[in-house]
Order: C-alpha cells, then structure tokens, then sequence
C-alpha cells in the first residue's frame, strides 16, 4: 500500500486531479489554524532558562509519570481494544450495533463526565468500590486511577481505528488462510492482523497520543498529587497560575514528544 | 468413494448431489449463477447445507437435516483447499511464505515448510519468483503461486472455483497445462462455464443448471453426445487429431497446427488433439501473411445464427463470426475462406 502512495507521489508524469481551486483558500486557512498556534507558542518560550524549567524536581515528576500512564494505558488499550474491535467487526450476535455505539460514547463525553462516571464505579462508594476496598485496594485518587482515567478516554480510538481496517480489509483471507488449514487464532496472528497493521499503529498512537493529552478525567478521579497522579498536562495547568514561564516550557516539551511519536510510528508503519 | 456431497441450501435453490471416486477429477460445468459456487462452498465449509451430508473419506464433514446442524467440522480441519478465481495470495508474504502457510499452519517447522514450498514453486516453474511480494507478480504468475498453495497444504479434496476466469486469454493455455500436470493423482471439483477447462482438466463433467445436476458422464461422452441445453451449447469446440511433429499437430488434411503444449515426454508422431474455440477464429478471403497464426483453407458449408454471431462452418472448422464480416465478407456456402488462429488460444494435448 505504502509503495503505491509513493509512486503516486514521485510520478512527475502524474496528471492533476479535477480538484475545484476554491478549495485551496479554506485548506490553507485550516492548516494555518492548527500551525499558527504551535508556531505562537514557540515565540512564547522563554529559551534562556529553558532547560532549568523543564528539569525542576515538579516538572521532571510530572512527565516521567506522563509517559509510563500513557504507555500502561496505551498497553490496556491494546489488551482489551484488539478482541474488542474483532468483535465489533466480524462477531455475530445480538446487540452489536448498540455495543459499538456505547463503547464510541467517551469519544463525545466530556472528559469531567468520564471522571464523574469512573468515580461512580471504582470509587469509595461507587458500583464496584466496595468488592475492590474488601480486597484491601483503593483505586481512587492514585496511579491507577490516572490509568484507568486514560484507557477509558483513549480505548475508542483505537477500537475505531483497528475496526474500520478490519471491516475494509474483510475476511476473504482469513477464508483462504482457514481452507489452508489454519486454525482461528493462526488465521488471527500470521493474516488478519497483519493485514490491518497500518490501522493498528495509527490507532495505538491516537489513544497514546490521546492518553498523554487526558486532563477532565484524570483530575476528576484521580485529583493532582505530585508523582502519584499529577500527570504534564495538571502540572502545566497548574504552573500557568503561578510561573507561566515554566507552563509555556513544558508546553513545548509536550508539542515536542507528540511530534517525535508521530514521526517515529509512521516511518515503522511503511515498510 | 472418496468425497460424496448430497444437500439442499433452499435459500440459494440448490439440491446437488455429487461424488468424486480417489485421485479423480470432477468438473461442474454450467452457467454463472447455476449452483456452482455454492456447491463448493458446501464443500469448503463456508456455507452450511439445508438438508443433507458431505463425507470425505467415510468422515462426515457436515451433516444437517430440516435446517439444524448435526455434524459440523470447521473448514479448517476439512483438509479440503479452495482455489478462487482470485489468487488471493497474502500480501504482506513473501511467494515462499505464501506457499509455505499451509504446511506451517499444519505443524511443520518453519524450515520443513520452507523446503516443501520451494519443491512446489520448482513444479509451478517459479523458484525464482520465491522472495517476491505478491504484488510484483503477473496474474496468470499469481495464479500459478495459489495453486501450489493450495497443493502444497496437502489437501484431500482440492476445489478449483474457475480458476482461469480472471486471467487473460493469452495465458490460460499456460496454466491449464499446469493444471493438468498437477492434478493428475489429487481429486479435484472444478466449477467452470468453460468447455476447455472441463476438457482438459476432468475426467467426469457433471453439468449443473438451476441448482440441479442435469447431466453426468464421463467427459469426452457429454461433450459429443450432449443431452442437456447447456452442454449442448458450449460444446462445438474445433478438435483436430493428428500426430506431434515436435512443434505441432500435423493433422489428416496436411496442415500443421500449433498450439500452446508442455508435455516434454510426447514423442514424435504420437497422437496429439488440437482444441480451440470458434471465437478464437477470424476469417478472410485472402492469405494473411507474415501473421505467426495457423491458417486453414477451407469450403463454407453452413451459416447459422448463434447470439449475437453467425456460426460459419467449413469442411475443416467451425468460426463463430459478427454477420458484419459475414456480409463484407459475403460468405455464402462454396466459398473458399481462410480461417486463422493465434498459436497462444490453442492448447494442444495427448490423445
């Protein structure tokens, strides 16, 4: 797939589509729109004492926090979210539809909602908050809160991801791969999941992408405790009440780490 | 008896009944839309039978009376391989990947199964396509690779969906032949609309129509003698006997035919048939010259109309012809024509 949209790309012969011109007047205020801003913040950042900022014992917490969450929830993502796509996408039972529809839910949610919800279930007095204190836990208000709080904001978009590939790709080879004698889970590892890789990837980095990003939610039900649950985005919010300076540095720290997963995944992504 | 198939699927209005005897090869000829595909998914396991029972080799792979299941095995323990007129080969595998997916999928270490597909990709030809992508294969390529595919998981029953349905004419000569060197100890069903295949690759033909087997026989009787409209209609094929000169068929009449043959071991002045279809065969009144054809001078005996073409028959061939070019032509029965066949759309075998 990959090499078809670089021949596209690099063909000198190509003729150009019968695209209406107008169209280029909104695109480029569109992309301005989103690069503008990026470029303002860096115009905000204060270079000199730049690594000071980002290296203070608050800030330094904050991400190493940020980035071991949003790889535990982007890993829970993955746990749950592939049988959960594969069953969205091929299982027959009754239902389904109104499942997909809910599972789409905290994609629209406000992200304080989902909080408000997650302490309903897993807090003291929640759904669940008993069974788990008898067993001696606590889920609120700690690290696996801010996990919890991003798998449940970041799950969707994986799921929709992987299971819009698996209903393009369709289950034709997965019928070859069976007449050849492979049994389900076989077909499942050497031909379905390969097929869909491209989707899988973009998928695991929208919901780590979107996992690094949470704020509503993880305030809401995991509160902002330095190191235990006060993730880079809390703590930007906090610092940009009292040192915006520091707030537009770790900004700039998070625009880089997005922009750094996002150029190392696609380039793993084409083969 | 190795694979007998009796179901009713009364959604598809189908009620076959089929048997294929050890090593044996069936074809199922008949229109689209006839029951064919159905027959085979009934087969492969991805369509479950009405009423009925499929065996293969006394194992009961489905059963089902009045609409409930009573014996179901999954297609993957079948052992039966499907081959579609699609290749279907697995993009993201390497050729030899592709062919080795069955015996690895079956339990073979990753070297037995490597070994295995480069012995299939030597009998297809291919060895040194072996580390390419898919995608850097020709069609009748692609479809060569599926083949040893399916051989190579060492089916019990293989079932052949037209397998030369989406290839170009130029290539399917190629590819019977293939076939047919392959298939001669492995039973097979293949569902075809096409004579040649049937011909060439079967040793019965079962012809199928509204979901029913209307004809059954061995090949060479339905085809001469045909019963059904179907068989009737498709049959009418050009044969010329003769015998192999090396480089092609020299038949009673003098001329010398050639046609698309890979069977190294034909010695010379064996008998050999040459079959191509009337489509296949253009006329004109004059010699063509300096076209690599074979040409056959001969007497219109009959015109008669067939579709939207005129069926010309001459003392030699049959040509089917547009009523345009019988009209510039101005063939009337006497006239001497001359009737022309491209050497790629005659496939020319022992017998």
């Amino acid at each position: 797939m990959s090499t078809g949209r670089t021949t596209i790309a690099h063909d000198p012969a190509a003729a150009p589509t019968g695209l209406p011109r107008w169209t280029y007047v909104p695109a480029v205020v569109g992309g301005l729109f989103v690069v503008l801003p990026l470029l303002a913040l860096g115009t905000r950042v204060p270079w000199t004492g730049y690594w000071t900022l980002v290296t203070s014992e608050p800030a330094r917490a904050a991400l190493v926090l940020s980035l071991q969450t949003a790889a535990t929830s982007t890993a829970l993502c993955l746990v749950l979210g592939i049988p959960l796509a594969l069953v969205l996408a091929r299982g027959r039972f009754p239902g389904r539809d109104l499942l997909r529809s809910l599972v789409l839910v905290p994609l629209v949610l406000p992200p304080v909602v989902g909080g408000i919800a997650l302490l309903s279930t897993f807090g003291r007095r929640g759904l669940l908050g008993e069974s788990i204190e008898v067993l001696g836990l606590q889920v609120a208000f700690s690290t696996t809160a801010v996990v919890l709080a991003q798998t449940f904001v970041a799950l969707p978009f994986l799921v929709v991801s992987l299971e819009g590939a698996l209903r393009t790709a369709g289950s034709r080879y997965d019928v070859v791969a069976a007449s050849l004698g492979a049994g389900p889970t076989t077909v499942l590892r050497r031909v379905t999941l390969p097929l869909v890789w491209p989707g899988l990837v973009s998928g695991t980095v929208l919901a780590f992408a979107r996992a690094l990003g949470e704020f509503g939610a993880t305030l809401t039900f995991a509160g902002s405790l330095q190191g235990v649950t006060r993730t880079l985005p809390l703590e930007i919010y906090l610092q940009r009440e009292t040192d915006p300076d520091a707030a537009v540095a770790l900004s700039l720290l998070l625009v880089a780490i997005a922009v750094v997963v996002i150029a190392v995944t696609h380039r793993r992504a084409a083969p | 008896m190795t694979f007998t198939l009796t179901a009713t699927v009364p959604s598809r209005g189908v009620d076959v009944t089929l048997d294929v005897p050890e090593g044996r090869t069936l074809a199922l000829l008949g229109p689209n839309g006839a029951g064919k595909s159905t027959a085979l998914g009934l087969a492969a396991g991805t369509l479950r039978p009405h009423d009925g029972e499929i065996t293969l080799d006394g194992r009961v792979l489905a059963g089902a009376r009045a609409g409930r299941t009573t014996t179901w095995v999954p297609a993957h323990r079948r052992q039966v391989a499907l081959l579609a007129q699609d290749p279907m080969l697995f993009p993201h595998l390497t050729v030899r990947d592709n062919v080795a997916f069955g015996p690895r999928a079956q339990g073979r270490s990753r070297r037995g199964a490597g070994t295995a597909a480069d012995r299939w990709l030597d009998a297809i030809g291919l060895a040194h396509l072996a580390e390419r992508r898919p995608a850097g294969l020709s069609g009748g390529q692609a479809q060569r690779v599926a083949i040893a595919r399916a051989l190579a998981a060492a089916p019990r029953l293989l079932l052949l969906d037209e397998p030369m349905a989406a290839l170009d004419v130029d290539v399917t000569p190629a590819l019977r032949q293939t076939l047919q060197h392959l298939l001669d100890d492995q039973t097979t069903v293949v569902a075809t609309h096409d004579v040649l295949d049937a011909l060439l690759l079967a040793d019965e033909v079962a012809v199928v129509d509204g979901g029913r087997v209307v004809e059954r026989g061995p090949t060479a009787e339905i085809l001469s003698r045909p019963r059904s409209a179907f068989a009737a209609s498709v049959a009418g094929l050009n044969l010329l006997s003769g015998t192999w000169t090396g480089d092609g068929v020299s038949t009673a009449s003098g001329a010398v035919v050639h046609g698309y043959a890979s069977h190294p071991g034909v010695a010379v002045g064996a008998p050999m048939t040459a079959v191509f279809r009337p489509a296949a065969v253009s006329l004109h009144l004059r010699d063509p010259h300096g076209s690599p054809r074979n040409t056959f001078r001969g007497t219109v005996r009959s015109v008669e109309p067939r579709g939207d073409l005129l069926r010309v028959r001459t003392d030699q061939l049959a040509a089917d012809v547009t009523p345009q070019a019988v009209a510039e032509l101005a063939l009337v029965p006497g006239r001497t024509v001359i009737g022309t066949v491209k050497a790629a759309e005659v496939d020319v075998y022992p017998g």
